[in-house]
């Protein structure tokens, strides 16, 4: 089991229901408190706990969202065996259904942990925290964590991880960003996967679907990758990586820790309150690209 | 359907309010929810009779107040309206901008009645 913070059940709206806390009368005599904690402050709470754990171990935790079969687990295939021996991975998959993926990572011989969600179209930090148990961080680098194929939820619930990469394949279309805006705003990397397909599907422009991404005030990095064709790309990507993983490195020397430029309404404020009563790291929101 | 789980959530964090004020009944709750929360406040009434069903706050009264998008330019320092998946500043058009409001998915406040010795919290 995981030690606890020593917080209690309600770390989030303590100090405002109590004390001077906000309690009045309605006209009607009903008591009114005002409460303004997150919907989801079960899961951030949780959420800031995996992260003490991803920092404990001095690894950078990636949450990989994209619609369904944009290219997730392929590109980490491929990325694990361009980073052999260079950086040690572990791999979280989620998928509402079978251990597929899972076995396709551990085929590449890096461990991975299956999580079946059933009927949840999501991942939330309570299915991460069990699995993120079954695997040894001791020895990882990174650890990736492949969300469920879905371009709505996923973004909601923060699973502790440092940073969000968010998949577009080019036979999705250019204009995911402006139907997706809340997925996509909250990207701290936009892969536009299946790269090798563009000039097969020539209506998709990339340069139009960088502007819709601009267009949600992102200023994060927008590269290609691809794991097929003569136009295999996968080197701005794993600089990408590399760099992270130097920077988280870096954090950590200094105790601090790094969360996704934008957050869940509910984590952001989860961090304000939980400050008072434990804090072995200081956030650092980092401005991504520019 | 992950207007469920939020829901359940929700009720958790209601019960627990509840329970520290000793109250009776949840009267009302109220919500502020807006458009880049990736929460859709008429998925969320519906699933919540079902959610509530047996608690505390299963007769309760649940208000979703709508926030608004609102950006702060970092260029220009105007603040302005903006829209879900257009984020800019009106007035320079930069995208440079800070979500001032949008993306709230707060548990607002809640209406409670107390027994007539416990009006007031521990
Ligand atoms: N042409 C091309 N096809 C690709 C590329 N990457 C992935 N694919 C194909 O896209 C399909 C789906 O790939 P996956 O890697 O399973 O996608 P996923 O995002 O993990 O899918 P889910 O986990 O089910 O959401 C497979 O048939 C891949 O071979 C690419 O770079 N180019
Ligand atoms: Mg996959
Ligand atoms: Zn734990
Ligand atoms: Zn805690
Ligand atoms: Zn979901
Ligand atoms: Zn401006």
């Amino acid at each position: 089991m995981c030690e606890t913070c020593g917080c209690n059940i309600t770390p989030g709206n303590e100090h405002l229901v109590r004390g001077d806390g906000k309690h009045s009368k309605t006209t009607d005599g009903r008591a009114a408190v005002e409460v303004l904690t997150g919907l989801l402050d079960e899961n951030d709470h949780q959420a800031l706990h995996n992260r003490e754990h991803f920092d404990r171990h001095n690894l950078l935790a990636l949450n990989l969202m994209s619609s369904p079969g944009a290219g997730k687990t392929s590109l980490l295939e491929a990325t694990i065996e361009a980073l052999q021996g260079e950086l040690r991975i572990a791999v979280i998959e989620g998928d509402l259904e079978t251990e597929n993926d899972a076995e396709r990572i551990r085929a590449k011989g890096v461990p991975a942990i299956q999580i079946a969600t059933g009927s949840a179209c999501h991942l939330d930090a309570h299915m991460v925290h069990d699995a993120l148990h079954q695997l040894d961080l001791a020895d990882i680098d990174i650890l990736f964590i492949e969300n469920v194929g879905n371009l709505v939820c996923p973004a909601s619930f923060d699973l502790g991880q440092h940073r969000n990469v968010t998949l577009l394949s080019v036979p999705e279309g250019d204009d995911k960003p402006a139907k997706y805006p809340v997925m996509f705003r909250a990207a701290d990397l936009v892969l536009l996967s299946k790269a090798d397909l563009l000039p097969v599907l020539d209506d998709f422009d990339p340069a139009r679907a960088e502007r819709y991404l601009r267009h949600l005030a992102s200023s994060v990095p927008f590269e290609q990758v691809a794991i097929r064709g003569e136009q295999k790309a996968l080197s701005p990507w794993l600089d990408w990586l590399r760099a992270e993983v130097a920077a988280q490195g870096r954090r950590r020397a200094a105790g601090k820790t790094a969360r996704p430029s934008v957050q869940p309404d509910g984590a952001r404020l989860h961090t304000h309150q939980h400050a008072s009563t434990y804090s072995t790291s200081t956030v650092e929101t980092v401005e991504a690209g520019g | 359907m992950h207007e469920l789980s939020i829901c359940m959530s929700l009720l958790d964090q209601v019960e627990r309010i509840a329970k520290e004020h000793r109250a009776e009944r949840v009267e009302r709750i109220l919500l502020r929810i807006g458009p880049l929360s990736g929460v859709e406040a008429p998925l969320l009434m519906n699933a919540y009779p079902l959610a509530a069903a047996g608690t505390i706050a299963e007769h309760a009264q649940l208000d979703i107040e709508p926030a608004s998008v609102r950006v702060h330019c970092v260029d220009c320092g105007a603040e302005s309206p903006a829209t879900p998946n257009r984020l800019l500043c009106a007035s320079c058009s930069s995208y440079h901008t800070k979500l001032i409001s949008g993306d709230e998915m707060l548990l607002a406040s809640l209406e409670m009645s107390l027994p007539e010795d416990a009006s007031e919290p521990l």
